[in-house]
């Protein structure tokens, strides 16, 4: 009795902090009620707390996830990898959190939530966003610190601002943004609807974006390659569950979802 | 109906949900003050980048204030005095702003005064910048915050009535000296608390200016952005930073209290 009362305590606890999570922005959890009915191996229900940078591609890893799991269901939340370690040391009932960078991780492990050594499962280099047409035609780095340019960048506070000061930092190019974002998705909202004439976001992102902005590469975004570690909490109802989702991230079914999102090998 | 049990005429049970949703209320407050690194807190606040970060809210709350009453007080007395075909309508259209999320405004803004915008061609022309300028920071909490301002004044014209306006119209004044002379000096409590509302809901402004302004020190990072970003690497300021929201908020709030405590006992004398 007092079991399911927990049980019961605890997928209402999840719904709730899934329902905050969505509110603080980033993309809603998508809510399916928990069905344990036929029980092969793997049953019940995880919550994956993933990077932004994430959602499209965990969204679909969730569902295929699924798929191969009837019974289980995988929730997701999906904002700053900063903000979901707040939110995990806060007691957010996560079974599995993927970060977008190995800082973020290594937080949670200085406070002991992680169950094993994190695994690396995908890294991702910057690009540069330009609106359709490229207004400021930008074709270097070098570009994106012309006078009259407008850039926008992310705050050096997230993972993807860290990533622009180590490429500023190592070619010298000194970068005037008119804006500092405070998440990646700032800066490429501001460069599809043409406020901005210049971006800097991931490749996965101009990928997610195709058709709305276009992307430029550049060589020197190889000075600054974001590692993104996955792993099993300690907190976790299901450990057995959430251990298998991580191992399935890193299965080839997982790696081939993530390769076609833009996403480089670990 | 035989009342049991009554505080001054208020059933038990209402005080007693009263005071959870007061707890409910309060105990966030507790919880912020509880967290704050007390030794370090005069270092947290008053390194460049929050000084920066409150001077910037303190100028564009008072300049979005300053728009709120140039503007809302004359649609305050439209609503309120006259009528006109699809004038409900016009009303839920202008209070639109306080239902809607604070992003959505902010993307609006951006498709209205955006480079791309409908009117952001005419701006550039005019040679005013919008897009990642302060100015920008002051019309989206200008949009949101408006209808405050409205909501209260509207609500204390039509309580005033029309009364001492007619006497003073047979008396000869002309509309605009009604205005000024017999008006507006009705209606001052209610203005100085809608204005105080007003800027109150424009220091907190997060969603629209970070959608519409972008976050840049000094130009448009507002104390909310700074928190939001402080959260991510040093939560010790970002929270030391949410109290001094919180203090300036609760002082505001107490201003607007005691402006507003005024308008009830006259309208009171004037019904």
């Amino acid at each position: 009795m007092t079991q399911i009362r927990k049980l019961a305590l605890l997928v209402v606890g999840a719904a709730l902090v899934a329902g905050l999570a969505a509110c603080s922005s980033a993309t809603p959890a998508t809510s399916t009620s928990p069905k344990g009915t036929a029980a092969p191996k793997l049953t019940g229900s995880i919550t994956v707390y993933g990077a932004a940078s994430l959602t499209a591609t965990f969204t679909e890893l969730a569902t295929e996830f699924e798929a191969a799991n009837p019974g289980v269901t995988v929730q997701t939340a999906f904002n700053g990898s900063s903000v979901l370690v707040t939110q995990i040391q806060g007691g957010a009932p996560a079974d599995v959190f993927a970060s977008a960078d190995t800082a973020n991780m290594t937080k949670l492990m200085t406070a002991n939530l992680v169950t094993d050594t994190p695994v690396d499962f995908a890294t991702n280099v910057l690009e540069i966003a330009v609106p359709t047409g490229n207004p400021a035609r930008i074709t270097t780095f070098a570009d994106l610190a012309k006078p009259g340019v407008k850039t926008v960048v992310c705050a050096p506070a997230v993972p993807c601002g860290a990533a622009t000061l180590a490429i500023e930092t190592a070619t010298g190019v000194k970068l005037t943004p008119v804006s500092e974002e405070t998440a990646v998705t700032g800066v490429l909202s501001k460069v599809q609807t043409g406020e901005a004439d210049a971006g800097l976001v991931y490749v996965t992102d101009v990928k997610g974006a195709a058709g709305k902005v276009v992307g430029i590469t550049f060589p020197e975004s190889s000075k600054a390659v974001n590692t993104y570690p996955i792993a099993a909490l300690k907190a976790s109802a299901n450990p057995k569950t959430a251990a298998a989702f991580v191992a399935f991230v890193t299965s080839s079914a997982g790696q081939k979802v993530l390769a076609a999102a833009g996403f480089g090998k670990p | 109906m035989k009342r049991t049990a009554t505080l001054a005429g208020v059933p038990r049970w209402v005080a007693v949900i009263a005071l959870a949703g007061a707890i409910f209320i309060l105990l966030p407050l507790v919880a912020v003050i509880n967290r704050v690194d007390w030794p370090q807190f005069i270092p947290l606040i008053s390194s460049e980048s929050s000084v920066a970060a409150l001077l910037l809210s303190l100028r564009t709350a008072v300049a979005s204030t300053v728009l709120c009453i140039v503007f809302g007080v004359p649609i305050a007395i439209v609503l309120a005095r006259t009528t006109f075909a699809g004038q409900r309508f016009v009303r839920s259209l202008v209070l639109l702003p306080l239902v809607l999320p604070p992003v959505v405004g902010g993307i609006a803004l951006l498709y209205t005064f955006g480079r791309r915008g409908l009117l952001g061609q005419t701006f550039d022309v005019l040679g005013i910048p919008i897009a990642f300028s302060t100015t920008a920071v002051v019309l989206a909490q200008t949009f949101v915050a408006i209808p405050f301002l409205i909501l209260s004044l509207e609500g204390a014209l039509r309580t005033a009535g029309t009364r001492y306006e007619a006497v003073a119209a047979t008396l000869g004044a002309r509309p605009t000296t009604v205005l000024f002379r017999v008006t507006i000096p009705l209606v001052l409590p209610a203005l100085i608390s809608g204005a105080i509302l007003s800027f109150a809901r424009a220091l907190g402004e997060f969603g629209a200016t970070l959608t519409f302004a972008g976050s840049l020190q000094g130009v448009t990072r507002t104390l909310p952005l700074e928190i939001y970003l402080r959260l991510e690497t040093n939560p010790d300021a970002a929270v030391a930073l949410s109290l001094v929201l919180v203090a300036v908020a609760v002082f505001v709030v107490g201003l607007a209290y005691r402006a507003s405590a005024v308008p009830t006992a006259r309208a009171r004398v004037a019904s």
